[in-house]
């Protein structure tokens, strides 16, 4: 799934300064499981923001929705009868949804209330991991099933580098080289020979570097 | 004494006023070093200064820094080119010094052109910064001394700095405001996409002079002679951002069989009489593509001839 974080209080604030009736809008998809988006999360930050308002001695209105899925115009349409009534909205979903309702809702003025992280899951209770780069040609299985893009600092398709140190990566004690584990991992099942072959330059046509990428499926199209 | 931002010699030709007039030449796709000294001798004397392309249209060759200093030695003034497609900010600072430490004092700062148009369309790129901030970047090396981290230069380079623009590329109101913000982030001179549409180069110039954007930068419209009815149509249809209008088309078609070539010349030296005259244009910058051995004979047409020793 898609991992974020909340942006500071702070920088809310600041965003919608000059405004004194905001939408929070929240999202039941990946940020709902990443405990940073979803409808409890939205009315957190109503509240946030409301009493810091108060605090500056001005006062804000601040209403609440949570929508099954901003990266769905089905679901964005839900709150086309009333996204008028505000000068603000800030969303509270992955960079997608913000996107989605200033696409759907021209003239409204729209805020992004999460930084999204990246692709990953949750390795333990209140600790994610990025798992996955998205660059559209998976190659994992060349890799004891790790990818190397993704989890490599320096996204190497031949690793380890020199900097690998008892299992860390050179840039910090508290990152794994992944390499180390690709290694381990193939030496345990017996398939070193497979990491010993040269590995050419990737293509990254299929990933951001080939430019905006869309998807097309003709037998789902209506 | 003099208050000179580079002391370049094509600084020094746009500070005293004289219509400027640069070059450009492609570096080899290889190591073929005699092959570049040939281009350089043709555009020798008859140029204020000649670009040197850097990857362009994302094809591998000998680097920009390279064939400069080649061209240099052979008694040119180069303008180094600088994409940030292939380079992040640490090798973008690192170059801008090791240019300037080898002598080389003209930079054109580009974004450059998208690798998927080249040979290597596998690549990754990496604008890492734009060519915006590229500008900026060299400014602050130059004029504060310090590198993109604040950190103090020893011994700063001192680089007339150049940045492109495209007066045909969408959305066309916003392009002079957009020429301004390169200027207002430190570009010195401008050189423009090739034009072939005078009236809405007109028009964009009337927009730069309205602005007192002529006061702030030197402005050099970017012109390529045409070799032939293919090479325009070509333009026309499948280079993004160029205009070619459909009768400067029909004009090179009615040229006649082994004409056409001459016509592009015609065409081109009428666009160099225009912006001689026309307000807010410090000179011309001649992009002949593969065509480095007709400069000489396009310069003594144009009347630039000879250049000025300043």
């Amino acid at each position: 799934m898609i991992i974020a974080e909340a942006k500071p209080n702070s920088e809310l604030l600041e965003m919608v300064s000059d405004c004194s009736k905001v939408l929070v809008v929240g999202c039941k998809g990946c940020v709902t499981v990443c405990n940073v988006g979803g409808a409890k999360e939205v009315g957190v930050l109503a509240a946030t923001l409301k009493i810091a308002r108060r605090r500056q001695g001005r006062t804000i209105a601040v209403d609440e929705v949570t929508l099954e899925r901003q990266c769905d115009p089905e679901y964005v349409d839900e709150i086309k009868d009333r996204i008028g009534d505000y000068d603000a909205v800030i969303s509270i979903a992955c960079g997608v949804g913000p996107q989605f309702l200033s696409e759907r809702y021209p003239s409204a003025r729209v805020f992004p209330g999460v930084n999204t992280k990246f692709m990953g899951g949750a390795v333990a209770h209140g600790v994610w991991e990025e798992r996955c780069a998205g660059c559209g040609q998976c190659v994992i299985h060349n890799f004891g099933g790790i990818c190397p893009i993704a989890r490599c600092s320096k996204s190497l398709q031949n690793g380890p580098c020199g900097g690998s140190d008892h299992g860390k990566c050179e840039i910090s004690k508290d990152v794994d080289c992944i390499w180390d584990v690709i290694v381990r991992k193939m030496m345990s099942q017996g398939r070193l020979d497979e990491l010993l072959k040269f590995r050419p330059p990737k293509s990254w046509t299929t990933s951001r570097d080939g430019g905006p990428r869309k998807m097309i499926r003709e037998e789902l199209r209506i | 004494m003099s208050e000179f931002k580079s002391g370049s010699n094509l600084e020094k030709v746009l500070r005293a006023g004289h219509f400027a007039f640069t070059g450009e030449c492609g570096p080899p796709t290889g190591a073929n070093v005699e092959a570049l000294k040939k281009k350089a001798a043709y555009l020798k004397g008859m140029v204020d200064a000649v670009n040197i392309t850097d990857n362009q249209t994302a094809v591998v060759r000998m680097p920009s820094w390279a064939a400069s200093l080649i061209v240099m030695q052979e008694g040119v003034e180069p303008n180094f080119q600088m994409v940030c497609r292939d380079r992040n900010r640490l090798a973008a600072q690192s170059d801008v010094l090791g240019i300037y430490a080898h002598g080389i004092r003209n930079m054109l700062c580009l974004s450059g052109d998208h690798q998927k148009f080249g040979n290597h369309p596998d690549a990754k790129n990496v604008y890492d910064i734009d060519s915006m901030q590229l500008i900026h970047t060299v400014k602050t090396m130059r004029d504060e001394g310090k590198f993109l981290n604040g950190q103090d230069i020893d011994v700063p380079p001192k680089i007339f700095i150049g940045a492109a623009s495209n007066p045909f590329a969408e959305p066309f109101e916003y392009r002079v405001h957009r020429l301004a913000k390169k200027i207002a982030a430190g570009a010195d001179f401008v050189q423009t996409q090739c034009i072939y549409n005078m009236d809405r180069f007109r028009e964009f110039m009337k927009q730069a002079v309205d602005m007192g954007l002529h006061e702030k930068c030197y402005i050099l419209p970017g012109v390529t002679p045409m070799k032939s009815v293919g090479m325009a149509l070509y333009m026309s249809r499948s280079v993004p951002g160029m205009d070619v209008p459909e009768d400067l088309i029909k004009r090179l078609r009615g040229a006649g069989k082994g004409k056409v070539a001459e016509e592009g010349i015609r065409f081109a030296l009428e666009q160099i009489e225009e912006f001689k005259e026309m307000e807010g244009v410090a000179g011309v910058h001649l992009m002949a593509i593969e065509w480095e051995h007709r400069v000489p004979e396009i310069a003594e047409r144009a009347g630039m001839l000879p250049r000025p020793s300043v």
